[in-house]
Order: structure tokens, then sequence, then C-alpha cells
């Protein structure tokens, strides 16, 4: 049979890359082969057009025992411990099907944990949505919370935090980005290697349906009015199954018989198998009338491309195979010997007795195509930096504190967080709500503390500064709870990379993020990138979320952001520079993303981060909390809610809309106890950080110079009704 | 003294329970949904999770493990039984306790910390406690509106069988009468939907579980 045109592109390969194909066999492809190739060439499995940049990331450390390639990164938290972890989009298919596809997004990035050997001990989440007043954005919200929860909640892993916000760009478009935190003995870890001639590869268990047939390539593809269509590449998630082959996979691995183990994530079979097989440099001949299958009649390219969940490929010592079948058949999953280790370097499939497959395994896996795409600093950039942040005058502050803090993007997010097990394993020692989850690494001392964040408004307006604004803040946010910021995942989620200006905000991103790892010694040690998340030619903003994973080394010596106690002093720790470009004030007054964001100046981030950590180790201090969207008047606020607590501030500002709502980097606001406070100063003085103190922790307002005054209970009614304006009410 | 902690198939509290009872220095017997014993422990803790999935009905399939029929006639004997969550869904399941546990009336799963408040400390596990006593316990379920019918809950109440209630406002799935939690005639099988399991340990925000624990050990 030949291969025509119209199955070059419907297989969303272009006419250059399939020149490629037939150069690198030296014939024409089956169409198994053709399948495969697209896959294993989509932007989602290859980065092609984002490789060339990502380099650009720093992603080695002492404290780095597997960097990015591998299916999750490992950092070091002593002792022999470890922590994997890595973060993961699952945008496309959550727009089309709201409740699955975040489901098997939650699915897809536990196994990518769970895989090196780590027990999954803390789910997290980053989530954008359109306007509230969009007529899809509640569908899409109900329905995403419920699957995360409806997955991670059955799979007894607790979700401790995640941030959620809304902007038009996003309408059409809604990203779903899940993160997983595993806890790995550092001489337990296992990587995806096919190693080991005549070792026997074993599949276990889902069974293979038609389900998610090319999913990878759909989410490398941009949004039309047809979308609908592709419901059916929308996997179905089973986190039962997932409970049972995450137990079975770690009883398995204690065997001490797994050579090398992949979860077959997006591109299935296929991705699996070929990159087990290029890392060890080997080559699997593989039978796929081994395959467990859901329905007869599949064939080879239907098994090889199916994204159906809850599967795992793994290469097990010759002779031992009997040790991990007898786990399965305890677990009640599938588990069959479907091929072998071989040593030509090539992946041989065979359907029926015939053979379907026969590629080399290294250009698939390494020699991807890899594209410089154009780039272009969008016209419009400057006309908007340039643009007042804000355009009309205000005055009545309490009214606009209260508005702030019932508004879509600040109001309390209990409505979805308290759909997710937050405390099943029974170590969450900060649960949501703080700026950074606690979680307590069993029988230690330890605990990792983790946060995600974005500011996409930033990085639309700059994306350089956007991207280190991220990283700085989500770092902070770790700091916060005391913890040392160890490494970082990210998620990069931007537009369509062959229109030059999204590219340019991707280079310019990455830059900025890397810049920000560099100064503050956060590597990137995993990653996932996300293209194309564009609707009827409109991109979203430029959203490259980050995930920073943080070492306690003690848990007692951590804090939350909570106000404490009546009389204790509040203190403004860091920098005062501040912008309304891109804030969330403008955003909730005007709707108006305009102006440039603020400066960061990552020197002092540095400092006043370890800073705040020393003092908090050394138990100096009882509440931090980073100053972020909405200034520092919705930061107070904010830090008085749980135990309804007013305080009394004096801040000295001669514009009162810059000195409440205006936002800045390396701002904290942290509480002591009275006596503390002079030496507190002193030490911040030596150490060249600026610290202010702003008032005292009492009463039933809260009170800020003279142009705030309100009761903490008012101000905790609009912020707890708020998201019901999002939901309805209920 | 021994406590047998039940595995189900996509349990997954069970490591929870183990390890509060082993800090209240207990040992631990760790049991399989397909055994056909609870061996010699002196209580059985029946732990959250999603037994089988959660498919065909909460507790439905586990109802009718292997190991479920040993526990029944150790509870028929006197044993100790505990069933959390998911435990009390496979009990009602059982029909070791009466009553059912629906979807919760809100339609989504609900994980919060709830006040709940004791009323009968002639059980199994509320022994150590003052009734009327308000313990903080975490909820996390989607199936926890407890109900019964006119009849089985005047028994109810005529037996003294509601053990935990919620306090007022509290009520976080729509149970009648607020129960959260209730026992058999002879007071030897306890279910309840909060986790006390989550509560004994200061760090976790909270030790109101602790003399649950004990008070089974005892």
């Amino acid at each position: 049979m030949t291969i025509t045109p119209d199955q070059i592109a419907s297989h969303g390969l272009s006419p250059d890359e399939y020149s490629r194909i037939l150069e690198l066999i030296g014939r024409e492809p089956t169409l198994t082969e053709l399948g495969i190739f697209s896959v294993m060439w989509s932007e989602h499995c290859s980065y092609k057009s984002s490789r060339i940049h990502l380099k650009n990331f720093p992603t080695k450390g002492p404290q780095v025992l597997q960097g990015p390639g591998e299916n999750a990164g490992i950092v070091d938290i002593g002792d022999g411990d470890a922590i994997a972890f890595k973060m993961e989009s699952h945008n496309h298919p959550s727009y089309i099907e709201p409740y699955q596809g975040a489901a098997t997004g939650v699915g897809g990035i536990l196994r990518d944990v769970f895989t090196m050997g780590a027990r999954p001990i803390a789910n997290l989440n980053s989530l954008r949505f359109g306007e509230p007043s969009h007529p899809k954005t509640a569908h899409l919200v109900r329905g995403v919370v419920a699957g995360i929860g409806g997955y991670g909640n059955c799979v007894g892993v607790p979700t401790v935090a995640g941030e959620i916000y809304f902007d038009a760009c996003y309408n059409g478009n809604i990203l779903v980005n899940a993160m997983t935190v595993g806890h790995v003995r550092q001489d337990e870890i296992f990587r995806g290697f096919a190693s080991g001639v005549g070792n026997p590869v074993i599949y276990v268990g889902s069974k293979t349906g038609r389900d998610g047939i090319h999913g990878a390539t759909m989410a490398s593809d941009v949004f039309d009015d047809a979308s609908d269509e592709k419901r059916p590449t929308v996997q179905v998630g089973d986190p039962f199954t997932e409970k049972l082959l995450l137990e079975a996979c770690i009883e398995a691995m204690k065997t001490g018989a797994i050579v090398g183990i992949q979860d077959m994530g997006a591109a299935g079979l296929t991705s699996s198998s070929f990159e087990m097989a290029s890392r060890a440099g080997t080559g699997i001949v593989m039978d796929l009338d081994k395959v467990p299958n859901r329905e007869p009649g599949m064939t080879a390219y239907e098994l090889m491309l199916s994204e159906s969940q809850e599967r795992m490929l793994m290469v097990v010592t010759k002779g031992r195979e009997s040790e991990i079948l007898e786990v399965f058949e305890k677990w009640e999953l599938d588990a069959s010997i479907v091929g072998e280790v071989t040593n030509d370097g090539r992946m041989k499939i065979i359907h029926h007795g015939e053979a379907v497959v026969d590629l080399p395994v290294a250009p698939l896996a390494d020699a991807a195509p890899l594209y410089d795409r154009p780039r272009q600093k969008p016209e419009w950039l400057d006309a908007l930096n340039n643009a007042a942040p804000v355009q009309k005058t205000y005055s009545d502050w309490n009214a606009i504190l209260l508005q702030m803090m019932g508004s879509a993007n600040l109001c309390s997010r209990a409505w979805v967080y308290e759909q997710y097990d937050q405390s099943v394993g029974a170590n969450t020692v900060t649960l949501p709500g703080s700026d950074s989850a606690v979680v307590r690494v069993d029988g230690t001392k330890k605990a990792v503390a983790t946060a995600v964040d974005c500011n996409s408004r930033y990085c639309y307006l700059d994306p350089y500064w956007g991207g280190a604004h991220t990283l700085a803040e989500c770092a902070r946010n770790v700091s916060c709870s005391g913890a040392l910021p160890l490494a970082a995942t990210d998620c990069l989620n931007f537009g369509n990379p062959e229109r030059p200006e999204i590219m340019w905000q991707f280079e310019r991103a990455v830059a900025g993020v890397s810049d920000a790892c560099r100064e503050l010694n956060v590597p990137i040690v995993s990653g996932n990138v996300s293209l194309y998340n564009e609707s009827v030619g409109s991109a979203i903003y430029p959203t490259p979320t980050i995930g920073v994973v943080g070492l306690l080394k003690d848990v007692s010596r951590h804090v939350t952001s909570h106000f404490q106690k009546k009389g204790d002093v509040v203190i403004l720790l860091g920098g005062n520079e501040l912008s309304l470009g891109g804030s969330e004030f403008a955003w909730v007054m005007e709707k108006r993303v305009a102006g440039r964001p603020p400066v960061l100046d990552l020197k002092l981030e540095k400092n006043v981060q370890a800073l705040l950590r020393e003092w908090i180790a050394q138990g100096k201090l009882l509440s931090a909390h980073d100053v972020s969207d909405g200034g520092i008047a919705v930061a107070l606020a904010e830090c008085c809610f749980k135990n309804e607590l007013g305080a009394q501030i004096e801040l000295k500002f001669d514009d009162p809309m810059m000195g409440l709502f205006g936002e800045g980097g390396s701002r904290i606001i942290i509480t002591c106890e009275r006596d503390s406070v002079t030496k507190l100063f002193d030490h911040a003085k030596k150490m060249g950080v600026p610290a202010l103190p702003v008032g005292i922790v009492g009463g039933t307002h809260l009170k800020i110079g003279k142009s705030i005054n309100v009761e903490v209970a008012a101000l905790k009614h609009e912020w707890s009704n708020g998201f019901s304006n999002v939901v309805g009410k209920e | 003294m021994k406590v047998g902690v039940i595995t189900f198939p996509a349990s997954n509290c069970d490591q929870d329970c183990v390890s509060a009872v082993k800090r209240m220095g207990a040992s631990v017997v760790s049991l399989w949904h397909r055994d056909a014993s609870v061996q010699d422990v002196d209580a059985v803790i029946i732990p959250g999770g999603f037994s089988y999935g959660d498919y065909l009905r909460c507790g439905a399939m586990a109802a009718h493990s292997p190991i479920m029929a040993a526990v029944k006639q150790f509870a028929a004997k006197g044993g100790r039984v505990l069933g959390i969550c998911n435990g009390f869904q496979i009990l009602t399941e059982s029909g070791l306790l009466p009553g059912v546990l629906m979807r919760n009336a809100h339609l989504k799963f609900v994980c919060r910390t709830v006040a709940v408040k004791i009323v009968n400390t002639q059980t199994a596990v509320t022994s150590r406690y003052k009734s009327g006593q308000i313990l903080q316990m975490p909820v996390a379920h989607m199936e926890g509106n407890y109900f019964a019918d006119a009849t089985t809950l005047a028994t109810l109440k005529k037996n003294n069988q509601i053990v935990f209630q919620y306090a007022d406002g509290q009520n976080p799935n729509g149970a009648i009468d607020n129960i959260a939690g209730i026992c058999n005639e002879a007071r030897n099988v306890v279910g309840l939907m909060p986790h006390p399991e989550r509560v004994c340990d200061p760090l976790l925000g909270g030790t109101d579980g602790v003399e649950l624990f004990k008070a089974l050990l005892q």
C-alpha cells in the first residue's frame, strides 16, 4: 500500500518531516510506522519547537539526583531520602471533557512519579479558566475539580496545594497542570532503561482499548469549532486500577527483579518502548498478540497508539519473571510478557505472526526534528507597556478592598480544595490555604514544602520578568513555610509556536525563569511543554507554571501565613518597588492588563528569602505571608482570616492606590513576639534587607493608615462567598 | 493487644490506621481481603478508602469478601470492630450496622475538619470520652449522608446507638439527625464517617482521636 499526502497531513506531519522519514528508513513506512513517527515526532512527545530553548534551564546542583529526561526529577533531602516530582499539562483533553481530562492528567503524573520507585505523598494543581461570566466556565470548573478529586482521592494521595485563576484569554483554552511529589529511598530509585539483552519485557496494568488514539497529536493542535468532535481521543481514567498498579509496582520493585520501568503515558506503548530502548541503547522485539486487550480485532496501529490509562512497561531480569507475575496476580492485574530486549538497536513489532514495524530506535527517540522557529517581539507590546496601568481615579478604599476580597482571583478557594482529600496519608502538616503546603516525610522529622505559581499577566506584559517573578514567587512561597527551595518543575503553556510572537514569548519566559533559577539556586529537574494553546486564532497569555519543592529539616520549625495572636508585631520584610501594571487591582476594577510588571531585584529576593528561612528555623517568627496578587492590603486581609484576628497597620504612602494595591516582588509580611523585634531589626540591617515595623495584630478590624478601616468579619464574608459568583450558589 | 487492620483493593487509610494503632503501643496484624480468618486479634479496624473502587456502591463488594465473613463471626462473638469512612459503609452493607450512607446532599466530595459531638460513651471506642464532648476531626468522603427509615431511626435512639453527631451547623453531608457514627445493639461494632486516625499527632493539627484508639485497645 502507499502512504498518501492526506494520510501524512492527518498524522500532523509536514512534507519535510515525511521526507526525513523516507530518508531515515530507506523505504516507505507502513501505516503503523507512520502512526509511530506521528506521535513520537509530535510537539507533545518530541519538544521539537521548544528543545532548543529548554537547554537554557539550569538543571544541575549537588542536590539534584535526577534532572530532566527521565519520568520525573529527583532531589536529595538527606539521610538517604529523596523526593521525585514533576508537573504535566492536560489542557486540551480537559477542555473537551473536563472530568476525564483532569482525572487522567492526575493519573498520568502519579505514574510518572511512582514509576521512579517513589510513593506519591502529595498532589498539586495549577488551573486557568476563562472569565467567570463566560457560559462554559462554571461547567469546566466543576468538571475539572471533580475529576482531580475523583482520581487523587481514590488513589489515596492528598491534594495539598494549588492555584486557580480566571481570565478571558483562557475562555477557549483552559489550563490543567497537575503535579505529584513522591518520596523514595535513594538506593531504591528506578529508571526507564530497557537494559540487558535477552531480558523479558513485561506489560502490566489495564488492558489496551481503542481510547485515546492520537491524544499526543491532538495535544499538538490548535482548537477550532470542531474540537468537540475530538472527544473520543480523550482517555477515561480508572483510579481504582491506578491504586492497585501503584501498590503492585512498589511491591514488585521490592523483589529486585525489575531492571527498568516506564509509564505508558502519551503515545502509550510506542513512547514507553522506544524511550526505554533509546536510553539503554538497545532494541526490543515485541509481539502484539501478547498485549492484553479490551476488545478483539484491534489493529497493530491501534495497539501501538492507544493511550489507555493505568499501564506500565517493565524490563525484568531474565529468569525472575515469575516473581513479578505473582505480585500482579495478587493485585488482580494483567501482566504479560510481550517481548524481549535485543542488541540490534531496532524496534521490531510482530502482529499475527507478521512484522508490522521494523524501525531504528535512536532516530525516532533522539533525532526527532529540532526547530529554531522564528521569533519576533509582538508589535503591539511597546504601546501596551507604555499605556497607563489604571485609567480611573478611586477613593473609597474600604469598599474597594471588600470588592477585591470577593473577586474571582482573590477569594477563598475552599470550594475547590474541600473536594480534594487533603489529609489522607496522615502526613499533611500545613493544609491548603497557606503559602505552601507542608507534608511530613513519614517516619522522619523532615518535611517538604511545596507550591505552584504563575503570574501570566506579568508574562503577557513582559515574558522575561514575568517568568522571573513566577519562579521567585514560587520559591518565596516555599520559603514562607521555612523550607529551603531545592528544585523546580515547570509546565510551559503557550500558544502556537509557528507564530513568531509566541516563540518570542516562549524564549523570553524561559530566559526569565532560568535567570531566577540561577540566582536563587533552584534548578529545573523536570517539566513539560504545552504549545498550541489557542482557540479561534487567539492565544492564551504565556503561562509558564512553576512548581517548587523545598526541604524543612525540622518540621517542628515551620510557620503558616496566618496571624497567630493579639499583640504580635507585624513587619514588612523586603522590597518596596511597586507597580500597578498587570495588577489584580487593575483587573478587578477595570479588567485592564497594561503597563509594566513590577521590577524584581533577584539579589534582594535571595537575601530576603534566606533571612526569612533563618528566622523561621530559629523559631523567631509566628507567621509569614508572601505579598503578591492584590498588594499589601489584600495580603494583610488574608493573614487575618484563619484565626479571625484584626490588625492595626501604619503604612506611609502618598498614593493610597499604589500603597495599598501596588504589587512588587520580594515582599513578605511576618509576625513575631514583641520582645524579638529589636534583635530582628538589627539582624536585617546587618544583612542589608529592608524591614519595616508596620503594626500590631489584634482587634476586630483591619486598619491600614487612614485609608482602610473595615471589620475582618465583613472582609471574610466577601472572601468566603466570592467563589459562588463563579460556580453559582449551592 | 493485637489489632487487625484490613486491606481491601484500594483501601487507602489502612497504613494511617496502622500508624495510629502502633502509636498507642499495640501491635498490628495486617489482614488481606481474601483472608478467611481474622487470626487471633483483639479488635478489627476496617479503614477508609475506595474498596473495589467504590464501584457498584460504596462497600457493597467488600461486604461480600472472605474477610468480612470472618469479621461477622468475630463480631457475633463480641469482638470489637471499628469501621472508619469506607469502613462504616462496609459495615452497613454487611448488615453489621443498620442504615445506609448515601451520596452527600450537595453531590460533591467533602474534606474538611468538623466538630463532632460524643453522644454515647458506652461503646468500644468512646469509653474514654465524656458525653457531649466535642472533637475536631476531618471528614473526607463522597457518600457520608447517613440515612435510616423512621422505624430504624427510632430503634437507634431507643437503644442509644447514635454514638457521634455533627455539632449544630457542622453537618457536612446532609446526614439525618446529624448522625456521624453509630454502633450495633451490643456496642462492640462502631462505624463513623470522620477520620480519628488523622488526629492522633499534634503536628498534624490535633489529638482528638487518640482517646478513641486507646479505648479500642483497652
